[in-house]
C-alpha cells in the first residue's frame, strides 16, 4: 500500500519515550515518578496527537528505522487501525496510571516495582502497534508478555505467583509457535516485512502451515477458547491496575496482530472453514464464559471470565469480515471498535471493582451489599461500563455491535446475529448480578478505608468514555477508516480449502 | 517459484529435479524433530523446571529451523540475517528462562510444590 | 520421567507427530525465494561501520530488535526483583559455596574472564563476538565471585547496580534518539560515526548485560538461607573457611 515516508520523530517517539521513562523509574526509584508520569504522559499525548494530524494531512505513514528500509532494515507504520490502538492505549494507560498513583499510595514497596513494568509494558504496547516487521513483532510481543507476568506477580501472593507461571508458560508457547511460522515464512520468501510479505504470499500447504502455527500461538495469547486457562486466574488475582492493563490493552495487541495479517498479509489463505471455525470458538466462549461468569463468587474473577466473553466477540469478525466484500468493512470497523470499547469498559470496571475491594476489603460478591452508599462513584462508573459491556445504548459496545449485526444480516450469516444478540442478554445476566447485590440495603462493614479520590474518578472517567465512544462514533470510525489497509485488502470473499 | 523436491541423499548430493539440496536442510529438519519433541515434553510433564527446559528445546528447534531454511539449498550464502535473528531469539529466551525459573524457585519457597496447583497431571 | 495421565500423554504424542510430520512436509515444500538478504548486507557493509555482517545487522540494519532485545533483558531481572519479599534478610547472608579451592581458583580466573570479555567485546566489529558474548562471560564471572562470596546478596540494588543495570537501555535510547534532533531517523547512522557510535553502545550493553545476567542469578535466590536438606545445614561464613567442601 502507497503512503508518504516520513521523518518526523512522533512515531519513534511513541516508543522511546515510555522505555525511556521505564528506565528512568527503575533508576530513581520513588524519587520524582509523578514528574516523571507526568513529564512521559504530555509527551505520548503530544507525539500521538502529532501524528493523527500527519495522518490526517498525507496518509499511511511509513517510518524506516535508521533509513534503511524494508526489506534490509526494519520498517513502522502508522495506519488507521495503529492509531485506534495508540489511542485507545493512550486513554486507558493514562488513567490507569493516574488510578494507580492513588492506588499504590500506602504501598510504596509495590509502587515502586509497579511503574517500571508498567512503563514497559506500554512501551511494548505502542511498539506492537506501530511494527511492520514479522521478527520484530516477535520481540515485541516478548516485551509484552515478560512485563505482563511481571506486574500479575507483583502482588506477591502464592495464587497470582501460581498464575503468573501460568500465564508465562502460555505465553512462551504462543510465542514460540508465533516464531515458528515466522521461521518457515521467511524460509519460503525471504524477507520479514509485512508489505513485502503481503505481496509475495501464495495459499500453498506450507505457508497454510505456517499461518496456522501464527494464529494458534496468537489465539493462545489473546485467551481464545479453548486456550483461555491461563486468562480467569491471571486477571482475577492480579492488583486491580494490572487486571485492568490486561484486560483492556495487553490481550488487544495479540488480537490486533491476527487482524494485521490475516486481512492484510495472507487473506488468500482465508478459507471458509477456518473463518466459521474460529467463530464458533468465539462463539462458544461467549456463553461459556458468561454462564462461568455469572457463577463467580469473587467479583474480579467475575469480571475476568466476563473478559473470556468480550474475546469470544471479538472473533466474530473473521467470519463477518471474510465472507463478502460489503460486509468487510462493518465487520472491520465493528471488530476494532469492540476491542476498542472493551478496553475503556473493562478497564473501567476492573478499576471500580478495585476500589470497592480496597475500600471494603471484601471480595466476594454476595458481601457487596450497599457498596454504593459507601462508593457512589465507584459504583457508578461500574455501571456505566457495564452498559458498553452489554452492547446497550449509548456505548461504544452499542456500536460495535451494531456494525457487527449490520455484518452479519448484510453477508446472510443470521446464526452470528443470533449469537451477538443472546450474548449480549448473557453479559447483562452477569452485570445485573452484581449490580443488584451492591444495590441492596447495605450491612455493615468489618473494615472501611477511605481510599484517594482519584481511584473511583479514573474509573468514572474511563465509564463516561466508554459512553462516549457510543455518542462520537464518527470521528474513531473515519479515522479507523482512512487509508486502513485492512479495508482496502479485505474484499477478499470466501474461497474453498485448497 | 520453485520446489524442492527430494530425491537423492542429503548433504549436497546428486542433483534432485531442479535444485540441489544443502545442508541446510539436515539443520532444519533437526530443528523440526526438536520442535515436536520439546512440544510433547511441555504438555506432559507436571514439573515447572522440566517445563521450562522442554519450553528451551522447542525455541533450540525453532531457531535451528531459522537458520537451515536459508541455507536449504545446496550453494546458496550464509544467510546473516537469520543469524542475527537467532542471537536475539537466545538472549529473549535466555530471559524468559531466567525469569521463569525464578519463579518456580519463589514458588517452590512459598508452597514447597514444583508444580502449578490444580494439575490433573499426578505427581512426579 | 514423571508418570502421566494416559489421556494426556497420547493426545500430545499424537500432536507432536502430527507437528513432526507436517513440519517436515511443509519444510521440504516450501518454495524457494527468489532474492535473498545476503546481497544487501553485503552491498551496504561499508556504510554499516562493522566488517562483520552479523554485526552489522545486529546493530545497524536490524538495531531496534537489538533495542528491544536490551529492554526484554532489563524486564526480566525487574521481574525477578519486583517479586522478592520486601524487607531486610533475616539471617546474615552466608556464602553458598566457599571451599579454599574454588576461592583461589576464581583470583585466577576473574581477571582472565575480564580480559575475555574485552577482547570479544572488541572483537566483534570483525569476528563473531560482540556486546552479548562478552557480557554473558563477565556475568560469568559475576557467579564466580558470587559463589565465592565476595560479592554478596542484597535485598535491594543499590544505585551502582542500578546504573550498571539500566545504562545499556539508556545509552542505547539516546543514541537512538540523536539523530531525531537532527532531522534523521531513528538509529540513522553511517560510516565513521556509525562505527563510532556502535563502539559505545556495545560497551554499555556489555556492562548491562552482565549486570543484569548476574543480578538474575542472585536476585533469584532467596534473600533467607534455609536449611535445604538435613544434611546441609546452613552455616556462617566461618564454619566454610574452617575446611568443608
Amino acid at each position: 500500500m502507497t503512503g508518504i515516508s516520513s521523518a518526523a520523530p512522533w512515531i519513534p517517539l511513541l516508543i522511546l519515550l515510555p522505555l525511556m521513562a521505564g528506565a528512568l523509574s527503575f533508576l530513581f526509584g520513588p524519587r520524582g515518578h509523578r514528574s516523571l508520569l507526568a513529564a512521559t504522559m504530555t509527551g505520548i499525548w503530544f507525539s500521538l496527537i502529532r501524528l493523527i494530524l500527519d495522518f490526517e494531512n498525507a496518509g499511511l505513514q511509513h517510518y524506516p528505522i535508521g533509513g534503511w528500509g524494508a526489506p534490509l532494515g526494519i520498517d513502522l507504520r502508522a495506519d488507521g487501525l495503529s492509531l485506534a490502538m495508540l489511542g485507545m492505549t493512550a486513554t486507558v494507560g493514562s488513567f490507569i496510571s493516574l488510578y494507580a498513583l492513588g492506588y499504590f499510595a500506602g504501598d510504596e514497596n509495590r509502587g515502586i516495582r509497579f511503574w517500571p513494568l508498567w512503563w514497559l509494558l506500554w512501551g511494548a504496547l505502542n511498539a506492537v502497534f506501530l511494527s511492520a516487521d514479522l521478527f520484530n513483532l516477535y520481540v515485541t510481543l516478548e516485551l509484552l508478555s515478560l512485563s505482563a507476568v511481571g506486574l500479575v506477580v507483583l502482588a506477591g501472593d502464592r495464587d497470582s505467583l501460581a498464575a503468573g507461571l501460568r500465564y508465562l508458560l502460555a505465553a512462551l508457547a504462543g510465542s514460540l509457535a508465533y516464531l515458528m511460522g515466522v521461521a518457515l515464512l521467511y524460509g519460503a520468501y525471504g524477507t520479514l516485512s509485512l508489505e513485502r510479505m503481503a505481496g509475495l504470499f501464495r495459499p500453498e500447504p506450507a505457508n497454510t502451515l505456517a499461518a496456522s502455527l501464527i494464529t494458534v500461538g496468537l489465539m493462545l495469547k489473546t485467551a481464545l477458547f479453548p486456550l483461555h486457562f491461563w486468562l480467569p486466574p491471571a486477571h482475577g488475582s492480579a492488583l486491580a491496575p494490572v487486571s485492568a492493563l490486561l484486560s483492556g490493552l495487553v490481550i488487544k495487541a495479540s488480537f490486533y496482530m491476527l487482524l494485521r495479517l490475516w486481512f492484510e498479509v495472507f487473506p488468500s489463505a482465508l478459507t471458509e472453514v477456518f473463518t466459521q471455525g474460529i467463530g464458533s470458538l468465539g462463539a462458544i466462549a461467549v456463553f461459556a464464559g458468561a454462564w462461568l461468569a455469572f457463577h463467580q463468587e469473587k467479583l474480579k474473577m467475575l469480571i475476568a471470565w466476563s473478559t473470556v466473553t468480550q474475546v469470544g466477540y471479538l472473533f466474530l469478525t473473521f467470519p463477518l469480515a471474510a465472507a463478502s466484500s460489503t460486509s468487510a468493512p462493518a465487520a472491520l470497523s465493528g471488530g476494532v471498535y469492540l476491542a476498542v470499547s472493551h478496553a475503556v469498559a473493562k478497564a473501567a470496571v476492573f478499576l471500580a471493582a478495585g476500589a470497592m475491594l480496597k475500600v471494603t476489603d471484601e471480595d466476594r460478591i454476595d458481601r457487596l451489599e450497599g457498596v454504593g452508599r459507601h462508593l457512589p462513584i465507584s459504583l457508578f462508573a461500574f455501571a456505566m461500563a457495564g452498559v458498553s459491556l452489554m452492547g446497550l445504548p449509548p456505548s461504544g459496545g452499542f456500536i460495535a455491535k451494531w456494525l457487527l449485526l449490520n455484518a452479519a444480516l448484510s453477508s446472510g450469516q443470521w446464526w452470528w446475529a443470533a449469537v451477538l444478540v443472546l450474548g449480549g442478554l448473557a453479559s447483562a445476566a452477569y452485570i445485573f448480578r452484581v449490580l443488584r447485590r451492591c444495590f441492596l440495603p447495605p450491612r455493615e462493614y468489618a473494615a472501611f478505608h477511605p481510599v484517594p479520590l482519584v481511584m473511583p474518578l479514573a474509573a468514572l472517567s474511563l465509564a463516561g468514555i466508554a459512553l462516549a465512544l457510543g455518542l462520537a462514533a464518527a470521528y474513531p470510525l473515519r479515522l479507523l477508516q482512512t487509508g486502513a489497509p485492512l479495508l482496502l485488502e479485505a474484499s477478499a470473499p470466501s474461497t474453498v480449502a485448497p | 517459484m520453485h520446489v524442492t523436491v527430494p530425491t537423492g541423499t542429503l548433504g549436497g548430493g546428486r542433483k534432485s529435479g531442479t535444485v540441489m539440496i544443502g545442508g541446510g536442510l539436515i539443520y532444519a529438519m533437526a530443528g523440526v524433530v526438536l520442535f515436536a519433541l520439546g512440544f510433547y515434553g511441555f504438555i506432559v510433564h507436571a514439573h515447572l523446571v522440566r517445563r521450562l527446559i522442554a519450553f528451551n528445546i522447542m525455541g533450540s528447534g525453532v531457531f535451528l529451523v531459522l537458520v537451515g531454511l536459508p541455507q536449504r539449498v545446496a550453494g546458496t550464502p550464509p544467510d546473516r540475517v537469520s543469524e542475527a535473528l537467532v542471537l536475539t531469539g537466545i538472549v529473549v529466551a535466555v530471559s524468559a528462562t531466567a525469569f521463569g525459573l525464578a519463579l518456580v524457585r519463589r514458588l517452590y519457597d512459598l508452597t514447597g510444590e514444583t508444580r502449578l496447583p490444580n494439575d490433573p497431571r499426578p505427581e512426579p | 520421567m514423571s508418570a502421566v495421565y494416559g489421556p494426556i500423554r497420547q493426545i500430545a504424542a499424537a500432536l507432536a507427530w502430527i507437528l513432526g510430520i507436517g513440519l517436515s512436509a511443509a519444510i521440504v515444500a516450501l518454495s524457494r525465494p527468489d532474492f535473498g538478504l545476503a546481497e544487501l548486507v553485503e552491498a551496504h557493509l561499508e556504510e554499516s561501520g562493522v566488517r562483520h555482517p552479523v554485526t552489522a545487522v545486529l546493530l545497524n540494519y536490524r538495531g531496534y530488535d537489538t533495542l528491544l532485545e536490551i529492554a526484554v533483558l532489563l524486564l526480566a531481572v525487574l521481574g525477578i526483583l519486583a517479586f522478592r519479599p520486601p524487607g531486610p534478610a533475616s539471617i546474615p547472608d552466608a556464602a553458598p559455596d566457599s571451599s579454599p579451592v574454588l576461592a583461589a581458583l576464581s583470583r585466577l580466573i576473574v581477571p582472565l574472564i575480564v580480559l575475555a570479555a574485552g577482547y570479544l567485546l572488541w572483537a566483534g566489529a570483525h569476528r563473531p563476538g560482540g556486546a552479548f558474548q562478552a557480557g554473558a562471560v563477565l556475568a560469568g564471572g559475576g557467579v564466580l565471585l558470587r559463589l565465592t562470596g565476595t560479592i554478596p546478596s542484597f535485598e535491594s540494588p543499590n544505585a551502582w547496580l542500578r546504573v550498571s543495570l539500566v545504562v545499556g537501555l539508556g545509552v542505547f535510547l539516546a543514541v537512538a534518539a540523536l539523530p531525531l534532533f537532527e532531522g534523521s531517523r531513528l538509529l540513522e547512522y553511517r560510516t565513521a560515526e556509525a562505527a563510532m557510535v556502535i563502539l559505545v553502545v556495545e560497551s554499555a550493553l556489555t556492562v548491562s548485560i552482565a549486570a543484569i545476567l548476574a543480578t538474575a542469578f542472585i536476585g533469584a535466590a532467596p534473600p533467607r538461607i534455609r536449611c535445604m536438606s538435613p544434611s546441609r545445614p546452613a552455616h556462617s561464613a566461618e564454619g566454610e573457611r574452617a575446611g568443608q567442601s
